[in-house]
């Protein structure tokens, strides 16, 4: 039996920032289209892993494969690493889409032209095609009659949501989220991760990093725990939030009981 | 002596004269200034180091002296070094190259401003780096300096007053002279003062009207 290829494949991957070494040595598959969760306390490196796969940060050593093709660097015959060039890049990249903590929509164009600008000024599609496909994503976010607002006219919630229809424009193989609730109240993180459930559903890959237990635990598939720049624990929720549970996970579940990690630790 | 208009109204055709050099002239630089201030501040933000050092030490040298002697050097002392200018251009020159070292220092903190997950975003749906600078930090820089590029347009023209001392036919050397030929020193000074508060005043307005526009593209 041969297994599918992961969407990504992460190979002993370090990442320091100077003296500081944050990733010492990933060694991480991600399933395709399945929900993988990074969990795992502040400073465990999780959302440096998840820069690394967007390659908004150049991991220092080893390699990321994405759909089988390397990102950014190649590992060639003599174990040296060298640098893709930079179409190559791009091209490895467009399978990736991202979604920001901050939303980082640009707040110069409407939410139509945040969807659409990668559309018209990347791949040259006319404005009219651009804006019904960049449509066709507001109306998947439910976001369709604010097409033509400001970012600063629609509520955090409303942002996150046209950040995903601007990464799902692109039609990503891969969708990363870095914290996507974390700035927003706690009433707009429903919507927000109501989105992502139905991507999840479609058979999207994701992989989110996140500190909403309660999202990870029932979205996920797949729980990847980090602690100190290592993958510490990594399985199906139930089986890793089941009891006996590792000591280091209930310590860390402890200071989430507010993000749904209370009903994990209740007893049965 | 009396406040006597008359002589303000006999003259008007030559003060509106110097009014139409010192438009054009403010104009000018500001047009210049901004283009030649942009580019400073983007070859010291993407530019090579030491580059950004000789352009940085210029800066630091145009911001640190006055504008007076930098004028009186370039229209006296150019000459020396080869430059020879008649008045109009040499002002033209000296005011724009003054401008721009003010215009890249508020363009530099400009691009530093905009906020870095706005451009990684942009890399993220696959922006070249030229595109990001077009498409997203020039447009989001605008709004954010627009403010100090208002206030570096007023500060401006009141710099183009300086010009009338190497003979440039503005309004301030075209009235003065004639409020000494005429013995109405303090008419022509009251004269000079409206009109270079008006033109302040008009500046500010249409600087006020350009951020109401541009307002809902505020930072969410």
């Amino acid at each position: 039996m041969t297994l599918p290829a992961p969407a990504i494949a992460i190979r002993r991957l370090c990442k320091s920032y100077g003296q500081t070494e944050v990733l010492h040595g990933i060694d991480l598959e991600i399933a395709r289209g399945a929900t993988t969760c990074l969990i795992g306390p502040s400073g465990s490196g999780k959302s440096t892993l998840l820069r690394c796969i967007a390659f908004l940060e150049e991991a220092t050593s080893g390699t990321i494969l994405v759909n089988g093709q390397p990102l950014g660097f190649e590992e060639q015959a003599d174990g040296r690493r060298r640098r893709l060039p930079q179409a190559r890049i791009r091209e490895v990249r467009s399978g990736i889409g991202m979604v920001f903590q901050q939303f980082n929509l640009w707040p110069h164009m409407t939410a139509l032209g945040n969807v659409t600008e990668a559309l018209v000024t990347v791949q040259g599609l006319s404005r009219r095609e651009a804006g019904e496909r960049g449509m066709a994503q507001l109306r998947r976010v439910g976001l369709e009659a604010r097409a033509r607002h400001y970012p600063s006219e629609l509520s955090g919630g409303q942002q996150q949501r046209v950040a995903i229809a601007r990464a799902l424009a692109l039609e990503p193989k891969i969708l990363l989220f870095d914290e996507p609730t974390a700035s927003l109240d706690p009433e707009l993180t429903g919507e927000v991760l109501n989105v992502m459930r139905d991507l999840g559903d479609e058979g999207m890959t994701m992989v989110v990093v996140t500190h909403e237990i309660g999202f990870a635990a029932t979205v996920g598939q797949r729980i990847v725990f980090l602690d100190h720049g290592r993958v510490l624990l990594n399985g199906p929720p139930a089986e890793l939030f089941a009891p006996p549970r590792h000591p280091r996970l209930t310590q860390f579940l402890e200071t989430y009981l507010d993000r749904g990690a209370a009903m994990l630790l209740k007893p049965a | 002596m009396s406040f006597d208009l008359a002589v303000v109204v006999a003259a008007l055709p030559a003060i509106l004269a110097g009014l139409q050099v010192t438009l054009g002239i403010w104009l000018a630089a500001l047009a210049l200034g901004i283009g030649l201030g942009f580019a400073v501040a983007a070859l010291r933000h993407f530019g090579p180091g030491p580059l950004g050092l000789a352009l940085r030490l210029a800066v630091e040298v145009l911001r640190g002296t006055p504008f007076l002697i930098q004028i009186f050097l370039l229209y006296f002392g150019g000459p020396f070094v080869g430059i020879r200018l008649d008045p109009v251009p040499a002002g033209l020159l000296g005011l724009s190259v003054y401008a721009a070292a003010y215009f890249s220092e508020i363009f530099r903190a400009g691009f530093v401003a905009v906020p870095r997950g706005h451009v990684e975003a942009a890399q993220c749906v696959g922006l070249s780096r030229a595109q990001i600078v077009r498409r997203i930090l020039v447009p989001e820089m605008t709004m954010l300096v627009l403010p100090q590029c208002v206030n570096m347009a007023v500060i401006l023209v009141k710099e183009t007053a300086i010009l009338s001392i190497i003979a440039v036919p503005e309004a301030t050397a075209v009235i003065s002279a004639l409020g000494s030929q005429q013995y109405a020193f303090v008419e022509s000074l009251f004269l000079l003062a409206l009109i270079y508060w008006l033109l302040v005043e008009a500046c500010g307005w249409a600087g006020r009207a350009l951020e109401r526009r541009l307002s809902k593209f505020r930072f969410a």
